[in-house]
């Protein structure tokens, strides 16, 4: 029997009786294309898209506000949940962002190690993506395969730091752990794995007659749209602007580091798709290049600056004044000084950027989370009109777009 | 008498205050040292009134008057190559100022610098909408809406983002809980059910450190789970292991239908990879 | 979590005699559980993965189903948003009977670490569930267990569940 509830059936989207004859479909908040939560209102004339609005906030969990009412440390993990994809690359983000704030750095062996963390995300990220886009333009065998590169990336996350997807492995002044035994061995290994099975879903998708005709000249972002709408990271690059953080704007140690930036003229998903694969390789690149810097680095791993930052577990057991201030940090939280930082990362999804407003107290005054991927949803108002229904799904996937960012 | 709590700011404070503790402030440094800075400031100098400018960890700070705020955005992005506008966004200052500080984040790729606009608008003020200039507007004006509160205008749409459409009050400013004031605990409730279901499925459980074992009819301890509504307040379960399958499997005429999982035939990897 | 103050089955504990029909009609529904691809937030990532080859989801002969009036099994996956509580009401109600729900991750189960004014504190305030996972995001060793856990449970009832309405309200 069914139970009792005020539902009513909901009948108001779709409306056959207007005189411009076009049909309004809800691309409801729950859809197998594995995005998350995203509703569409699409007016269609046929199977052409002539009006689009995307709705969010299906997934809003007031991430904003927990970081009024939470210290710095605690707030850590909360970040993780936003892009869960590539968790470490939002700690990161955040991490540094409290670290300008409070004017410190963190050691050479931290950088290399979150730098490592980053990239090997920013490949974990780029298989999902490769995963899901090609699962819902109809590859579904691809994304069997790139799960399973995805398997090997996270065995490595969680042999550093016990989990697999939700990691809080970047901490504000380092990062807490150091790499186990023969981690960059595997790492390495995986490098090479992973160099040698991209080759594969190139060849299986670049030049297939399908794929190139699902994605070519579609969801073209000309760049004065890109740059209206604040597109950043490979959706902008794909519309031929040289932009990067980690090459212009460095941080961390990617000045140091070698690598290229790809770039695509041509504006749709196909070139989209092209800087996706090379992004890979170049991750691979710089993770080859990190390991010996983190044999030639110094032990230290979180900053020294203990008005801030509690000291390693070692001395916490053994000295007084570490346990003493530990414990003042963690249960009234550290005071960072007054002012507005604004910092901002390459995450695999574009530019990720903390707003922290500090009032001295242990808790943010205010604490905004710039995601690219709000921007890029708001951009399929402005995109979508003119597409088939078919493309809709493919430039969805192609502006890869995470919920938990969106929403926060 | 119970003391009194403010209600003008009910986030979370620190318990022990420090009351001789001086906060130092985040280091502000020269524009002059600066030269793409300088030579922006002076220009826009010529343009609009600026109330204060420094510089702040790699930021130019531009503090303006509200009504110039479409004038400096428009200038700094035609004129001054500012091509990303990268952040809008509000900041609650009711309690200490009467209004809201709005917030510009604007990035030059060609210069690789940061700006911030900052202008503030008091409690029941608006602020034109920066729209026509930079279409990512029309998204975080509609945000910082429903966040506080601040109406724009000349905006195309403005409506909430990421509340529901029928939500009260905007969740963001700090006269407003972490758990939500007395319609939103009770939202989805009211909204599937109705109003009389209220006492049927009970109040939010909020209290995160509340350790009741039961407090319903259902938790049972880890490792001595029961079916649902068994009686466990007596506290001796029985112990339930772990079992992937019934034990000795599912028999059906007298053949099994479910096989009992065998662990010693199962296979330990010497090595994962 | 919800304070709810209805007694779920007033004959439950007692052990239940089942037919052979009974056997027959729950080994057919317990070996090809269909889900509803649910997954709303970071567990639903989780759950893909199960999906993938190394956990392979597909050996308990689930298939997972987009539309809510194909399957039998609901995984919650991720947070559960007051704005998407309506929604999920109504999926619900699509699917018809028999129908059990699995809470997948903190999220699901409480409300998670998001004890905030847009979360529902549980995604039993809206639905009756039958198994809670704990995790977060829950292993997919997890979510197979649970499932198996679930299979267990559907082989002891009496597969005529007509005569036992899991009612919320």
């Amino acid at each position: 029997m069914q139970q009792t509830n005020r539902l009513k059936p909901f009948f108001e989207n779709i409306n056959f009786e207007r005189e411009d004859n076009t049909m309004v479909v809800n691309f409801g908040p729950q859809h197998p294309s594995a995005h998350g939560q995203l509703r569409l209102m699409l007016e269609l004339q046929g199977e052409e898209v002539l009006k689009a609005t995307p709705d969010i906030g299906y997934l809003h969990r007031g991430i904003e506000k927990m970081g009024e009412n939470m210290t710095y440390n605690e707030f850590l993990p909360t970040t993780d949940r936003m892009d869960y994809i590539a968790s470490s690359s939002n700690n990161y983000g955040y991490a540094l962002a409290i670290e300008k704030l409070l004017g410190i750095e963190a050691p050479r062996r931290a950088e290399v190690i979150r730098t490592m963390l980053i990239e090997l995300n920013r490949i974990i990220s780029h298989l999902f993506w490769l995963a899901t886009h090609a699962l819902d333009v109809g590859a579904m065998s691809i994304f069997l395969y790139a799960f399973r590169e995805r398997e090997y990336a996270m065995d490595l996350m969680e042999d550093y730091c016990g989990a697999r997807l939700t990691h809080s492995a970047v901490r504000i002044g380092g990062v807490p752990l150091d790499l186990p035994k023969n981690w960059t061995e595997d790492l390495l290994k995986f490098t090479q794995t992973l160099e040698s099975q991209i080759p594969i879903y190139e060849g299986l998708l670049t030049k297939n007659r399908i794929w190139k005709m699902r994605l070519e000249n579609v969801g073209v972002i000309p760049e004065e749209m890109a740059k209206s709408w604040g597109v950043t990271g490979v959706a902008l690059r794909g519309s031929g602007v040289k932009w990067d953080l980690r090459k212009e704007m460095p941080y961390g140690i990617y000045a140091e580091l070698d690598f290229d930036i790809p770039i695509s003229d041509k504006c749709d998903s196909y070139g989209r798709y092209k800087c996706y694969m090379q992004e890979m390789y170049e991750s691979s690149k710089i993770l080859k290049q990190l390991i010996p810097m983190y044999k030639d680095s110094d032990t230290q791993l979180m900053a020294h600056n203990p008005e801030y930052i509690s000291a390693p577990k070692e001395e916490i057991m053994t000295q007084n004044y570490s346990l003493m201030q530990h414990f003042v940090l963690v249960t009234q939280g550290m005071r960072p000084p007054v002012g507005e930082v604004y910092v901002a990362t390459e995450s695999p999804k574009g530019e990720l950027g903390f707003y922290i407003v500090s009032d001295g107290s242990a808790y943010a005054y205010k604490l905004k989370c710039r995601a690219p991927s709000f921007f890029h949803t708001g951009l399929l108002t402005d995109l979508l009109p003119g597409h088939q229904l078919a493309d809709v799904v493919t430039i969805i996937g192609s502006l890869n777009i995470v919920f938990g960012e969106i929403d926060r | 008498m119970r003391s009194y709590t403010p209600k003008d700011d009910v986030q979370q404070k620190a318990y022990y205050k420090d009351r001789f503790f001086v906060k130092p402030p985040v280091p502000k440094s020269d524009i002059a040292n600066d030269e793409i800075f300088s030579k922006d400031l002076n220009s826009i100098k010529n343009i609009v009134n600026i109330l204060d400018s420094y510089v702040e960890v790699e930021h130019l700070v531009l503090v303006i008057n509200p009504e110039d705020n479409y004038k400096v955005i428009s200038y700094l992005n035609k004129s001054l190559n500012y091509d990303f506008l990268v952040e809008l966004t509000a900041v609650d200052y009711i309690a200490k100022r009467g209004g809201f500080e709005i917030i510009y984040e604007l990035l030059s790729t060609s210069k690789r610098k940061r700006i911030r606009v900052k202008t503030f608008i008091k409690f029941s003020e608006t602020i034109q909408s920066v729209e026509p200039l930079f279409r990512m507007a029309d998204w975080s004006e509609r945000e910082m809406f429903d966040m506080y509160g601040v109406k724009v205008i000349n905006h195309p749409n403005l409506r909430r983002i990421l509340m529901p459409n029928d939500w009260a009050g905007h969740p963001l400013l700090k006269t407003y809980p972490l758990h939500g004031d007395e319609t939103g605990s009770w939202y989805e409730i009211d909204k599937i059910f109705g109003k009389d279901a209220r006492e049927v499925v009970g109040p939010e459980l909020r209290d995160s450190a509340c350790v009741e074992r039961y407090d319903t009819d259902r938790f049972a301890r880890l490792g001595h789970e029961v079916s649902k509504g068994t009686p466990i307040s007596q506290g001796n379960e029985p112990d339930t292991p772990i079992r992937y399958q019934e034990e000795g499997g599912v028999k059906l005429f007298g053949k099994k239908l479910v096989t009992p999982f065998d662990e010693i035939e199962t296979v330990h990897l010497k090595q994962r990879k | 979590m919800a304070q709810h103050k209805v007694n779920y089955f007033a004959e439950s504990g007692t052990p239940i005699k089942l037919t052979t029909v009974d056997k027959i009609v729950n080994f057919g529904r317990s070996n090809s559980l269909w889900p509803m691809t649910y997954g709303l937030a970071c567990c639903a990532i989780e759950m893909m993965a199960t999906g993938g080859s190394r956990f392979d989801f597909d050996r308990f002969g689930t298939i997972f189903r987009a539309s809510p009036r194909q399957s039998d099994v609901i995984v919650v996956a991720g947070t559960l948003t007051k704005k998407h509580a309506e929604f999920m009401r109504r999926l619900y109600d699509q699917m018809p009977d028999p129908k059990w729900v699995i809470s997948m991750g903190s999220c699901a189960n409480t409300g998670g670490m998001f004890n905030t004014y847009a979360t529902v504190q549980g995604v039993d305030r809206i639905i009756p569930v039958d198994i809670y996972l704990p995790g977060c995001a829950p292993r997919p060793e997890t979510l197979q267990y649970a499932l198996m856990m679930l299979q267990q449970k559907i082989r002891r009832e009496p597969s005529n569940m007509a005569q036992k309405a899991k009612r919320l309200i």
